[in-house]
Parts: structure tokens; sequence; C-alpha cells
């Protein structure tokens, strides 16, 4: 059974300046174990989709099943219940500033009732998974902003949930940090079976952990499936926008002006696996065919622990064997996919 | 001027104060701190939206707020009488002087409380908080240092107003300036009274302060 079903849900908010259509239509399946990014520009419906898995924004149509029962079938305190299974995590922590690391994490646990031992000891576990059991007795406003969301991520864990949702949950941090706290929620994933959903507009996040993809613009789902799928052949225009945007590096690219007579070639992206590094490909080619070929960018990618070499090659204007060449790309293994 | 009988009346007046003016503060909050987190939750963007009753409560502050306490102590007579059963003199004072503070209180309460992290609260819910929960473990707590100041401040505006009671037949500090200052020319009596009066507002000043910084785990 999936973990979580989005069914046809629409959500409009009425604002200042007219409706705002939040979400179209979305419907969604989330296989329990998956660790499922949802990833836009901003002002995509991120957000309220998100929100939407635990009923803290309500659809105004559709369905949302949580291992298989629709949250809106719930009362009030039934729903108060399922949200303990569905631990959430945010941009900016919302860690209660004027309780320590330890009441923190022990805060939901006084929700289910926990007495004050037992939380206590339960928290000091969920730190020692996070590795800051040596800050237990700290303040959120001693901690740095990756130890911030650590402190989040053991609260979020504290009621044993099958789920967890991450919204934004490593924008408001540095490469670095995201690299860890990325690490941390696979390691997670991997160690509790916990189902990960992952709100970002950053393709790297994605691309570092998740296992399926949906991407969402203007409040409609314009592609989803595996990452590793939508990477290597993405069929949308806004996914190869955020293909190309992201960098490897979370940098911006400098860039390269090309010389005017190469810039009406075809422009090729070509995605290489692991094996096909044995051939010389390229070298092969340009052999073979007697044509000069631009490389325009080169770039290792990890996609979901796999290394995936990345290419973008541009064919002279004046080019006879453009055809072939790609033809010749495709027999050697290679995922082509025209870009302009 | 330092005979015996001005220093115990002074003293007498000190106390007077103290007592009108923590009583009020007391019963203030007593009543005041849950019509303002009333307020808060009822409001269109708060935890429980009830547009009437925000409306209702909203008018009864603001009715209370624009009344100046002069007025109020006036209009106020004829209930005190029937409370205490006299209208005038230290323990009636405490009277107009608590209901000018419920709706002053519920105001910097209410302030208080917008002030706490919207991120905070909904982080409360998506772990399964009921609105209780939300109100008391982490509204409360979140704005604690808030709260405090705000204490701290209406202890203050209270005073003020317990000396303005004095005029019309209030007890301590206000009334020994009116009575002595005012009506006899004693200027320098009436000099002592307002040092005093400025002294005991920077004393709870002082000490509210105080205590909002040492709570305070925001740094």
């Amino acid at each position: 059974m999936s973990a979580i079903e989005i069914r046809n849900v629409r959500k409009t908010f009425a604002t200042k300046d007219g409706d705002v259509e939040a979400l179209r239509d979305v419907s969604l399946t989330i296989d329990s174990g998956d660790i499922y990014g949802i990833i836009g520009m901003s002002g995509a419906g991120k957000s309220t989709l998100v929100r939407c898995m635990n009923y803290l924004e309500v659809p105004d149509e559709g369905a949302v099943l949580i291992d298989g029962k629709a949250l809106g079938d719930y009362t009030e305190k039934e729903l108060r219940k399922q949200r303990e299974s569905i631990g959430m995590i945010f941009q900016h922590f919302n860690l209660l500033m004027q309780k320590n690391v330890l009441e923190n994490v022990c805060f939901p646990l006084y929700i289910q009732g926990k007495k004050k031992s037992d939380a206590h000891k339960r928290a000091m576990e969920l730190l020692e998974i996070v590795g800051l059991s040596d800050r237990a007795k700290a303040y959120p406003a001693q901690l740095s902003g990756g130890q911030k969301q650590r402190v989040a991520i053991a609260r979020a864990l504290a009621s044993d949930p099958k789920i967890l949702l991450c919204d934004e949950a490593t924008s408001a941090l540095d490469p670095q940090t995201t690299s860890s706290i990325l690490e941390l929620l696979k390691n997670i994933n991997r160690q509790f079976s916990i189902t990960i959903v992952i709100i970002t507009h950053q393709m790297s996040v994605v691309r570092e952990i998740c296992t399926h993809v949906a991407i969402l613009k203007e409040g409609a789902v314009e592609e989803q499936g595996l990452v590793s799928e939508v990477f290597a052949h993405p069929k949308s225009q806004v996914a190869r926008e955020l293909i190309s945007k992201d960098t490897g590096a979370d940098v911006e690219p400098v860039q390269v002006q090309t010389p005017a007579e190469i810039q009406s070639g075809k422009k090729l992206r070509i995605v290489f696996s692991e094996n096909s590094a044995f051939e010389p490909v390229i070298a092969n080619m340009i052999l073979t065919y007697g044509e000069p070929i631009n490389i325009l960018k080169a770039d290792t990618k990890n996609v979901g622990g796999v290394a995936k070499g990345e290419m973008i090659l541009q064919f002279m204007s004046n080019s006879t064997h453009v055809e072939q060449m790609m033809q010749y790309l495709v027999e050697r293994g290679l995922e082509i996919d025209e870009v302009n | 001027m330092w005979s015996k009988q001005v220093v115990d009346m002074l003293i007498t007046g000190i106390w007077e104060t103290i007592y009108m003016t923590l009583t009020a503060t007391l019963i203030g909050y007593a009543a005041g701190l849950p019509m303002g987190i009333l307020l808060k939750i009822t409001d269109k963007e708060g935890l429980h939206p009830n547009a009437v009753l925000y409306k209702i409560l909203d008018t009864i502050a603001n009715i209370f707020r624009s009344i100046p306490f002069l007025i109020l102590l006036i209009l106020l007579i004829p209930f005190t009488r029937a409370l205490i059963g006299k209208s005038y003199g230290t323990t009636a004072t405490i009277v107009p002087l608590t209901v000018a503070a419920i709706p002053f209180i519920a105001r910097m309460v209410e302030s208080s409380l917008n002030e706490v992290d919207a991120g905070v609260i909904e982080a409360a819910r998506s772990m399964g908080a009921g609105n209780a929960r939300i109100v008391f473990k982490v509204m409360l707590v979140e704005a604690k240092t808030s709260l405090i100041s705000g204490a701290t401040i209406a202890v203050g505006t209270i005073l003020g107003y317990s000396a303005m009671a004095g005029a019309v037949g209030g007890g301590g500090l206000g009334a020994i300036a009116v009575r002595y200052g005012y009506n006899r020319w004693q200027t320098d009596i009436m000099i002592v009274t307002v040092i005093l009066l400025i002294v005991l507002v920077q004393i709870f000043q002082t000490i509210g302060m105080l205590i909002a910084n040492k709570t305070d785990k925001r740094k």
C-alpha cells in the first residue's frame, strides 16, 4: 500500500488581489520507504501540497490518503492523533526558542502523554542519533543552523513517525551543512524505514538523496517519476530548466561567451552511466565523422549515489553528419536529449 | 515639614499606592490575560477564529481604553459603591483601577502573543498539539519575555492611574500630593510625593526588566 496518496487535490486561497489557485488537480502516489522530492520554483504550490499531507492545509477538493485512509474522514481529535505519525521539519527550524534542546525534543513526547523521565530518556536517544547529545542543555539561540535542524529532526522523530515531511529543510543552510543534513535524512530513511517527502527548489537536493521526484509548476504536476529517469530524460520544459540550473556545487556557474560561428549549431545533452566511461565515445565519434564538436559543459553528478556524467555538446552549424552522430551516441548506450 | 506625622503619612501613602497598584494589576491579569488570549485565538488568523466573540471583546477593549481614567473613575462610582460599600478610599479605588487595567492588559497580552513566530505554532500543530497545549505550552512560553515587559509597563501605568485617583478621594501618594500640593499649596510635600512616585516606578521598572532579561533564552 502506498504511504501517501494525493488524489485530484485542489486548493485556492483568497487574497487581496483575488483568488490564487495554489494547487490545481494534483495527484501523486508516494510509496512506503521512498525519498520523494517535490521540486518547483517558488510559488509553485509545493508548501501547500506538503501541508495537505498532514492537513495543516485542508484541500478544497480531492482526497489525501495516508496508509489508505482519507484524512478528510478523521475527526479533529483523530487527525491530531494521525499527525503524531507524520513528522515535519521546516526551513526556519521552528524550535521553541525559550526551551532548551532536550525540552524541544520532549515536546511531542509530552503530547503523547509520556512522563518527564521517560521523555528525557527517549529524547537523549534521539539526540544521540542526530549527533547532538552533548548539546542537550543548550538553547536553540546558541546553536548553528545545521544544529538547529538536527534538533528539529530529532523532535520530528520523537513520536516514531512513519512519514517525515521536509519543507525546504535545507534552504537556509550552506552547501556543506545541507549535505550533512541530507546524509542524516538518508540514514534515517534506511535505518527506520521512514518515508521521506522533501520539498525543495534545489535540484541538487533531489539529485543527492531522492528516489522519486515530482516537478510542480503553477500548482500542477508537470512531471513525475524516478529521479534517475527524470534526470536522464527530462520531458517537461520546467524539468530541463531545473536540471540546467543545477550546477552540482550549489553555486552559480560562470557564463562563458560562445563564439558566434558555433552559436547556431544544434546542442545535445548527453548522460553517461558509469559503464559507458570505458570507451572514449566522443573522441571516437569525432574521428569517425571527421567533424569538430564543441563541449559546452561537462560534469559528473551524484544521482542517488550513482555517478552520472553529464555533457552538453554542440555541433558546428555547417555539420553534415548530425543525425548520424546522434545515432552513434544512442547506439553506444548514451542517453541523449536535444537542448536549446 | 519633616514632622513624624508627615513621615508616617508618606510611609502610609507608599504602602497604599503599592497595595492599590499590585492588587489592581493582579486582578487585572486574572481577567486581562484570558481576555488577551481569547482576542488572539478568536482573531481571523487565530487558532480558533470566531468573528462574533472577537468583535465583542475588541469593542469592549476599545470602549474602556478610550474613556479617560478620571471620567471612568466617576462613571464607576455607583458600581464601586455596590461592590465595596463606599466609593472613596484605597480599597474602593482598586475597583476602577482594575476595570481600567483589564482591557489595557488584554491588549498588551494580545500584542505579546502576536509576536510569537507563526512557524513555531505550525510546528506544534504538525506534532498533533491541541489548541490548549499550543496556548499554554507554546504561545505563553515563547511570549514570556514580552509578557513580562508588558506586565512591567502595566504596573507603571496602573501606578500612574492610582495617583490620579487621589484627586477624587482615593488613597496613596496621589491623594497626598493633591491634598497638600493642590488644596493647601504645600509644594514641598507635593514634590516629595512626586519623587516617591518616580522612585516607585523606577523600582518596578528595573525589577521587571531584570526578570525579563534573566528569563530570556533567545540570546
